[in-house]
């Protein structure tokens, strides 16, 4: 079986400002949403109230949770506590007007009314998030660390308009998918922080695999220009390309359809991610390194020195 | 011809031997259990584990096995109930202040798994749940502490402005200083003043004496409150990183109380510690003009002296005048002393650290210097914490230094690395106690945890079968390779000790998606070669040759992007990067060496091959 039995001429490259348009209108929408609306930050982000409430007889967890999610706390986490008797129950901030008295009579109340057993309430109190400040100050900064170490790796093995183009490529993918969890307002929690790296990782891997062809042919197809070397390299590549995000999508895909809530965020981010990581791959990142300037010159392989060359012979 | 040497295919099988044994113990069930274990990190009483059967017993508590080594006593259970009345038995029965009991789970593993030291990958807090400590932070402690400072603070100002002064002294939240001189008192509120802008200061004149009365506002106590909450929630979470790849939970509930939840861990005991101890070190000069032992009888302390004792009991003087403190260190390590192989820590001191402890120690060769050990220790009777100093080493100054040095004279190699972690990770601001401890369920409902391992199964079932009909026997040997890569990875997750959470399985089998791009980008180029007419034993060779340089740059790049998040992200973003960084390596291994192995095993010697089923 086989996608394309000829080698495909689709001209990518001419199509590029088409393309930039697309992006940069995507770019917009994306920056304006997260600006307008924001992210919708989970629990492990803004912490909230617990509650702890004592069974006369061991529950069963499923009907706890759907008694609560049937009162209107579909965000609840519930945990059995030491005993089998004893529940706590997490949930995020609601409106500030009402008390924390009011919701954990609410939440005692929804408990009780669907269980035979007596239900009495233990404590309750304010957590603060699981994600402190300095947890996201340091990923801040490891994020930075991960595009300066980027942009020197791909200066050194390839050039660095190539690596501005990777880096570009990044930005341009973060940004939009980034866009995308605002406009949707899934929950950001830890799970969508995973898929957030998971998708550097693979925009990146995509990139790259771009990039190595078009290095080739700049080595091995003389006479012809920048534009169609590009052209060439993003035919060439462009089976693996589809069949690469076509496995992994296919992955997300069952993780998106039978992996329940839990997982669902997760796998929505990085379905997003894999879909503008290969679009970006071909566009923006080839699409950066052309506009640069990108020449054969630039990537012919150097003479190695070799030592003492460059001396005169002693005899 | 493609053919691969013998030692190739010999590697590859003690790379995969390797990998089934460490991946198995995955395969067995985790019990409940409880680690009795000496609270100094010492070796335990060889008669301890008898003593638990024993107790056990006795309470008609039925314990799964009992089982001992050098440093602890290990009891597993059938359930988590059983559990919780043990540990409270056994806290009862025990002298805690040489045992600690402490909640954890122990694979059910045939012994010849854990000789050779292979455990299960630990289940998050989402997946199995795990212990959760309520911890409360004293903050009546810390006021006090930030009154001594304030003190401490008017008699460096008043001591630098020349001004005499007969006491300094904290009274609740009043601090009050009496001069000698009340024509100074203006000099002095100016000085004070200038350093002190929160404080809400007022003046008197009493006879000649000028008293100076400085009130802490309600404003800074918040502040303090504020800032010491904060301290002692990102040293909990540095001390808890350092520990390992573990998954915590670590949250602020309501004013002064913090809940840490950690996944199923394996030395609950040295956590236990961690989070709850606090310890620092002092450099000071040794008193050499005064007779230690003759003051400690008479109690007449010289004053610009304070009395320690050593870890032997002996008494020493010691200058008031500190030298260093643990503050102005920047590094430590653990390790052993060259000389006589003695627990010790390197630490490297900041620049002004550096420069003092040089100035001292230039000046006072020849002349004794003491390390001061101190830590805030909880008196149950007193209910409260206590400071508990005590000089480790007292050592002759052989020749000047400043920024790096060693101190021996601790105990065990344990105190040693701890005192290590605490003064990287950098001290409590204030001092903590566990007011609960308690096992958690998971957060996850099993449901919820069914559906997401189905998904995970699905997505891994529908790779291998499109793989298959994708790129027939190559298929087939790409999808023998990434079930390796599975094998291999959990395997090594497993060695690391890794947390293994929801979202990080999904990880693992994005790794696998991810990895099936090695394969492809070989098959792809083996396809194109042929199409150009090459014979399929070149198209082999040139296939995998070519597409190396671009498996290695890409992978390379990716890995550079790990191993920066492995070093500059935290928590659970290290997590991540320590699974996408072996999924690399090992999916390179998997996808180039043993797909290569095979193809050369199944085609390799076939001279006169005419096509490939790919």
């Amino acid at each position: 079986m086989e996608l394309f039995h000829k080698q495909t001429t689709i001209d990518f490259m001419g199509k590029r400002r088409l393309a930039l348009i697309m992006s940069l209108i995507l770019l917009a929408i994306g920056v304006a949403s997260l600006v307008t609306r924001g992210l919708n930050f989970g629990l492990d982000f803004t912490g909230g109230t617990l509650i702890e409430v004592s069974y006369a007889e061991a529950p069963v967890l499923s009907e706890v949770r759907q008694a609560l999610a049937d009162a209107g706390f579909d965000d609840a986490v519930v945990q059995t506590f030491g005993a089998e008797t004893d529940i706590v129950v997490r949930l995020a901030p609601r409106n500030a007007e009402e008390s924390a008295d009011k919701l954990s009579t609410d939440v005692t109340n929804a408990l009780r009314q669907n269980s035979s057993s007596e239900v009495t309430l233990r404590r309750q109190e304010f957590v603060g998030p699981q994600i402190g400040r300095e947890l996201a100050e340091k990923g801040s900064l490891a994020m930075l660390v991960v595009l300066l170490g980027i942009l020197a790796y791909v200066s050194m093995r390839f050039q660095w308009r190539f690596s501005l183009g990777a880096v570009a490529a990044l930005v341009h993918d973060v940004l939009i998918t980034f866009g995308v969890i605002a406009i949707t307002q899934i929950s950001f929690d830890l799970t969508v922080v995973a898929a957030l790296l998971a998708m550097i990782g693979y925009s990146l891997n995509d990139t790259i695999v771009v990039f190595d062809r078009i290095r080739e042919n700049f080595r091995s197809l003389r006479k012809v220009d920048s534009e169609q070397v590009i052209n060439t390299s993003v035919n060439q590549t462009l089976s693996r390309t589809l069949m690469t995000s076509g496995t992994t999508l296919l992955v997300l895909a069952a993780l998106f359809y039978f992996g329940g809530e839990i997982i669902h965020a997760f796998a929505f981010t990085l379905i997003i991610g894999v879909l503008v990581g290969t679009y970006s791959s071909i566009y923006i990142a080839s699409t950066a390194a052309l506009s640069l300037g990108v020449s054969r010159e630039d990537l012919l392989e150097q003479k190695v020195q070799k030592e003492g060359a460059n001396l005169d012979p002693l005899v | 011809m493609n053919r691969y040497p013998l030692w190739k295919y010999v590697l590859i099988g003690i790379v995969m031997l390797f990998g089934a044994l460490y991946s198995t113990p995955n395969l067995f069930n985790v019990d409940p259990s409880l680690q009795v274990s000496s609270s100094r990190g010492l070796d335990i009483d060889i008669n301890l584990a008898d003593r638990v059967s024993n107790i056990l017993r006795q309470e008609n508590i039925s314990a799964k096995s009992v089982s001992s080594d050098e440093s602890k006593v290990l009891v597993t259970f059938a359930d988590g109930k059983t559990q919780e009345q043990a540990q409270v038995v056994l806290e009862d029965t025990l002298d805690t202040r040489q045992n600690t009991v402490a909640l954890t789970s122990t694979a059910d593993v045939p012994g010849f798994f854990r000789a050779i030291k292979a455990a299960p990958m630990v289940l998050g807090l989402d997946l199995r749940g795990g212990v959760h400590f309520l911890m409360e932070v004293d903050m009546a402690t810390a006021e006090r502490q930030q009154q001594d400072s304030i003190v401490d603070d008017f008699r460096t100002i008043l001591r630098d402005e020349r001004i005499r002064y007969q006491s300094v002294v904290a009274n609740g939240k009043t601090i009050t200083a009496v001069l000698r001189n009340a024509d100074d008192l203006a000099e002095a509120l100016n000085a004070i003043r200038q350093q002190n802008q929160d404080l809400s200061i007022n003046t008197e004149n009493r006879g000649t004496d000028g008293v100076i009365r400085a009130e802490i506002t309600d404003q800074m106590i918040q502040t303090l409150r504020q800032t010491a909450m904060q301290q002692n929630l990102t040293t909990l979470r540095n001390r808890i990183n350092q520990t390992g790849v573990a998954e915590p939970s670590i949250q602020q509930q309501g004013e002064d109380r913090i809940v840490i939840q950690l996944p199923g861990v394996d030395n609950p005991d040295e956590i236990k510690e961690r989070i709850n101890a606090t310890a620092t070190l002092e450099y000071r000069a040794v008193d050499m003009e005064n007779d230690a032992v003759a003051a400690a009888n008479s109690g007449r302390i010289p004053p610009t002296s304070r009395l320690y004792y050593q870890r032997d009991g002996s008494p020493v003087l010691l200058q008031k005048r500190l030298i260093v403190s643990g503050k102005q260190l920047i590094g430590a390590s653990a390790g052993f002393d060259q000389q006589n192989g003695s627990p010790m820590v390197r630490v490297t001191l900041d620049g002004s650290g550096a420069n003092r402890m040089f100035d001292f120690t230039r000046e006072n060769v020849n002349k004794l210097m003491a390390v001061v050990y101190i830590e805030d220790r909880y008196d149950p009777d007193a209910e409260r914490f206590r400071k508990h100093e005590e000089v480790i080493s007292v050592a002759n100054i052989l020749e000047p230094f400043g920024k790096t040095f060693q101190t021996t004279g601790l105990e065990s190699f344990q105190e040693a690395s701890n005192l290590a972690l605490f003064l990287r990770a950098g001290a409590l601001a204030a001092p903590m106690r566990i007011i609960e401890e308690r096992t958690v369920g998971p957060s996850l409902g099993q449901d919820n945890i069914d559906r997401g391992f189905r998904s995970v199964m699905i997505g891994f079932v529908l790779v291998l079968i499109f793989m298959a009909l994708y790129y027939r026997v190559f298929g087939l040997i790409a999808n023998v390779a990434l079930f390796l890569n599975l094998v291999l990875l959990v395997a090594a997750l497993s060695m690391f000790g890794a947390t293994l959470t929801l979202p990080g399985i999904a990880g693992i089998v994005l790794t696998v998606g991810m990895a099936v791009d090695a394969n492809v980008l070989i098959f792809e180029r083996i396809r194109e070669e042929l199409r150009n007419g090459n014979s399929p034993q070149n198209s082999i060779r040139a296939g995998y040759d070519k597409a190396l340089s671009t498996i290695a740059d890409a992978n390379i790049t990716t890995l550079i992007a790990a191993l920066a998040l492995l070093v500059f992200g935290s928590g659970p973003i290290r997590g991540f990067a320590v699974t996408l960084s072996i999924g690399i390596v090992t999916s390179m291994f998997t996808a180039i060496m043993v797909t290569r192995a095979l193809v050369n095993w199944i085609y390799g010697r076939k001279a006169k091959l005419k096509a490939l089923a790919i």
